[in-house]
């Protein structure tokens, strides 16, 4: 049985619809990319998945180990081990990052019939995670991502999902806003957690992440579709043609080549 | 008669029943009580109290007090019990007010001419707390001032009333705690003289039993270059009225901090006044309200910067969170500024708990209730972290835990 199954899947936002049909399987053990355009909806799938009631899901299935996803509440598909690492996470002022994250490890090991860590135990597995992130310990203290750089907000997620430890991870352009060291630290602590009873969905506009987390399938999304898939190859020739070369229209990519 | 009469009439009995006082008080009380008389119960159609109708306090047949008090439990620090000190020892620095500090300084700050229930206050005076902070003396421990009836048939109605002088330069902390079971009416006057240089923190923890209406006025006149600060914290209560209200001089800081709580069918209004009357002057308020069920609440801000106030710096902030689609909030910023050289801001919002984070709680797999809880608690927050009592803050930071994790376990 496949890990997550998506059937012909329509969402939208009031009026407007953004995922016209997207149909994807993904097995444990895999990696998948998501490329595309910005405004293809890639973040609207990720979002989806994860269950953001402000898309309204119209038509088709998603299957997560068998069982109907879209009648999940979000908190109940975090703790079945789905995590979304956001395009942009949510600064939630006066409430500490400590006490956050210690509230989910709970919360999901509570799902998986596990006694809650006491506070030794948290501190521990915290402590290891932050060491393998390089991620500054007071950030533990702070208020969750608020006053956080653009950088420390992304290792933050990822963070958190080397936490969470998740069986399906959904990465939402993780790399964007990283430099070069940062982002081989991210892409470290996600290759840290591929395995063969795990799945990731790497969302990304560049090809860049991808030399450092290779996919096993490479998917490009235009206008709520899936337009083409393949192997890692795919996100090399995106690299060189352009989203142009499959006949995509990418308003950013035809600004840079003016 | 007619019916303002009648209902201020019901306090007659009680009035001449007072034990007699030396002369300069009973002048006091019987002015203060004519001029109750003079005004009634403020009605919904006067601007100040348009949105808190008092028709449940007015109506009701109060019992006299001073048979009602509890003895305070356990040891406490300084600790004042319906204005009778009773905890050993003062701290250092801080002694009993004479009668000579009552005679010039009692009423002359919160007037009870054009306030009913100041003057209803004042003319039930008996046991004020009257304190007097030496000049430079730097007082660590906090004053406590503790309030709390046991329930009786008919209700009980008690007038507390504080008086503190900080002498000039010196520094001191004040805690008013009001707490009790069942049905009564408190209607407290504190008056706080904050001399030059002097730095006065004072707290008002409010968490009357939810069957208590409460009319809580506090006016603070602080000196040059004086430091004063007020929180007010609001919890309890059915129907619940607050005056803050602040006098500055030249170079004098006030902050006033505020949280109130409010569920089920409570009533809490929060009336303040920052009074620039000097130049130099720097104010900073920031109250914020969390609401849920039918409950009501209003927020009015009155900044006052007199002709003669300028280089004001004053900010004031009010937010509100609507956990319910009942709850109602009226806020109102009035700004009389009279000089021209000054800076002012304002600002109020009135929200619901953010759908993002939220969701982001959620999508960690914390379960809705929880996340809502949690995002309430805080928004609560800031203001607890004003609190510069560390058992206080503990105190609060307990409570609204408590408040705010129903839905969880
Ligand atoms: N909350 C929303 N309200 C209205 N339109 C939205 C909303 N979220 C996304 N969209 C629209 O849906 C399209 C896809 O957005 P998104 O999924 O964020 O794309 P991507 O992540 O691929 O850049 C865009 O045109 C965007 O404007
Ligand atoms: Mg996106």
């Amino acid at each position: 049985m496949a890990l997550l199954e998506i059937k012909d899947l329509h969402a939208r936002v009031g009026e407007r619809g953004i995922l016209n049909g997207i149909d994807l399987t993904v097995n444990a053990g895999e990696v998948h990319a998501i490329m595309g355009p910005n405004g293809s909806g890639k973040s609207t799938l990720a979002q989806v998945l994860a269950g953001r009631e402000l898309y309204q899901v119209t038509a088709g299935e998603v299957l997560y180990n068998g069982k109907d996803l879209l009648e999940m509440a979000p908190e109940e598909r975090a703790q079945e081990g789905i995590f979304l690492a956001f395009q942009y996470p949510v600064e939630i002022p006066g409430v500490s990052n400590m006490y956050f994250l210690k509230a989910a490890v709970n919360a999901v090991r509570k799902q998986r019939g596990l006694a809650e860590l006491d506070a030794m135990d948290f501190l521990n597995l915290v402590q290891e995670k932050m060491k393998l992130m390089e991620m500054d310990q007071t950030l533990l203290n702070r208020p969750v991502n608020t006053g956080f750089s653009g950088g420390e907000k992304k290792r933050n997620e990822i963070f958190q999902m080397a936490v969470l430890e998740p069986r399906l991870a959904i990465l939402d352009e993780t790399d964007s806003g990283l430099d070069i060291d940062a982002l081989r630290t991210v892409a470290g602590g996600v290759n840290a957690l591929r395995g063969p009873e795990r799945a990731m969905i790497v969302v990304t506009h560049y090809q860049r992440l991808l030399n450092y987390i290779v996919p096993d399938y490479v998917h490009v999304l235009s206008q709520g579709r899936i337009v083409k898939s393949g192997g890692k190859e795919l996100a090399l020739q995106l690299e060189e043609s352009g989203y142009a070369g499959l006949g995509i229209e990418d308003v950013e990519e035809a600004v840079g080549r003016i | 008669m007619t019916v303002v009469a009648e209902q201020t009439g019901r306090w007659l009995d009680q009035f001449t029943q007072q034990p007699a006082a030396e002369p300069w008080l009973k002048e006091l009380r019987d002015s203060a009580f004519q001029r109750f008389l003079e005004l009634g119960f403020p009605a919904t159609h006067e601007e100040e109290w348009r949105f808190t109708n008092v028709a449940p306090i007015a109506r009701t047949q109060f019992a006299n007090e001073h048979l009602n008090w509890e003895t305070a439990r356990g040891s406490l620090p300084t600790t004042f019990f319906n204005g009778k000190y009773v905890a050993a020892a003062l701290p250092e620095g801080v002694s009993l007010g004479t009668p000579e500090d009552l005679k010039a300084h009692l009423g002359k700050y919160a007037s009870y001419h054009n306030h009913p229930f100041i003057a209803l206050n004042t003319a039930f005076l008996r046991d004020v707390a009257v304190l007097r902070i030496d000049r430079g003396a730097v007082v660590d421990e906090p004053v406590r001032f503790l309030y709390g009836a046991a329930e009786t048939h008919p209700p009980v109605a008690a007038h507390p009333r504080i008086l503190v002088l900080a002498g000039a330069h010196s520094q001191c902390t004040l805690v008013e705690t009001y707490a009790a079971q069942g049905k009564y009416f408190t209607n407290a006057v504190t008056e706080i003289v904050a001399g030059e240089g002097a730095v006065v923190d004072h707290y008002r923890v409010q968490s009357e039993s939810t069957e208590a209406y409460h009319i809580g006025i506090l006016q603070a006149m602080a000196g040059r270059n004086a430091n004063f600060t007020s929180h007010s914290i609001s919890l309890g209560g059915l129907l619940v009225r607050n005056d803050a209200n602040v006098a500055l001089s030249e170079g004098t800081e006030a902050t006033l901090n505020g949280l109130y709580i409010a569920n089920g069918q409570q009533h809490v209004d929060n009336h303040t006044q920052i009074d620039h009357a000097k130049p130099h002057g720097t104010s900073h308020e920031l109250y914020k309200g969390i609401l849920d069920g039918h409950a009501t609440a209003v927020f009015n801000g009155r900044i006052i910067v007199r002709k003669d106030a300028q280089k004001t710096d004053s900010k004031q902030t009010n937010k509100n969170l609507l956990l319910s689609d009942d709850a109602v909030i009226n806020t109102k910023p009035e700004l009389q500024i009279l000089a021209d050289d000054v800076r002012c801001t304002h600002g109020a919002t009135i929200g619901q708990l953010d759908a993002e984070a939220l969701f982001y709680l959620q999508s960690r797999g914390i379960g809705k209730g929880e996340a809502r809880d949690l995002l309430t608690y805080a928004f609560a927050q800031d203001i607890v972290d004003r609190v510069k009592i560390p058992a206080l803050k503990d105190y609060l930071e307990k409570v609204l835990f408590e408040k705010f994790h129903e839905h969880v376990g």
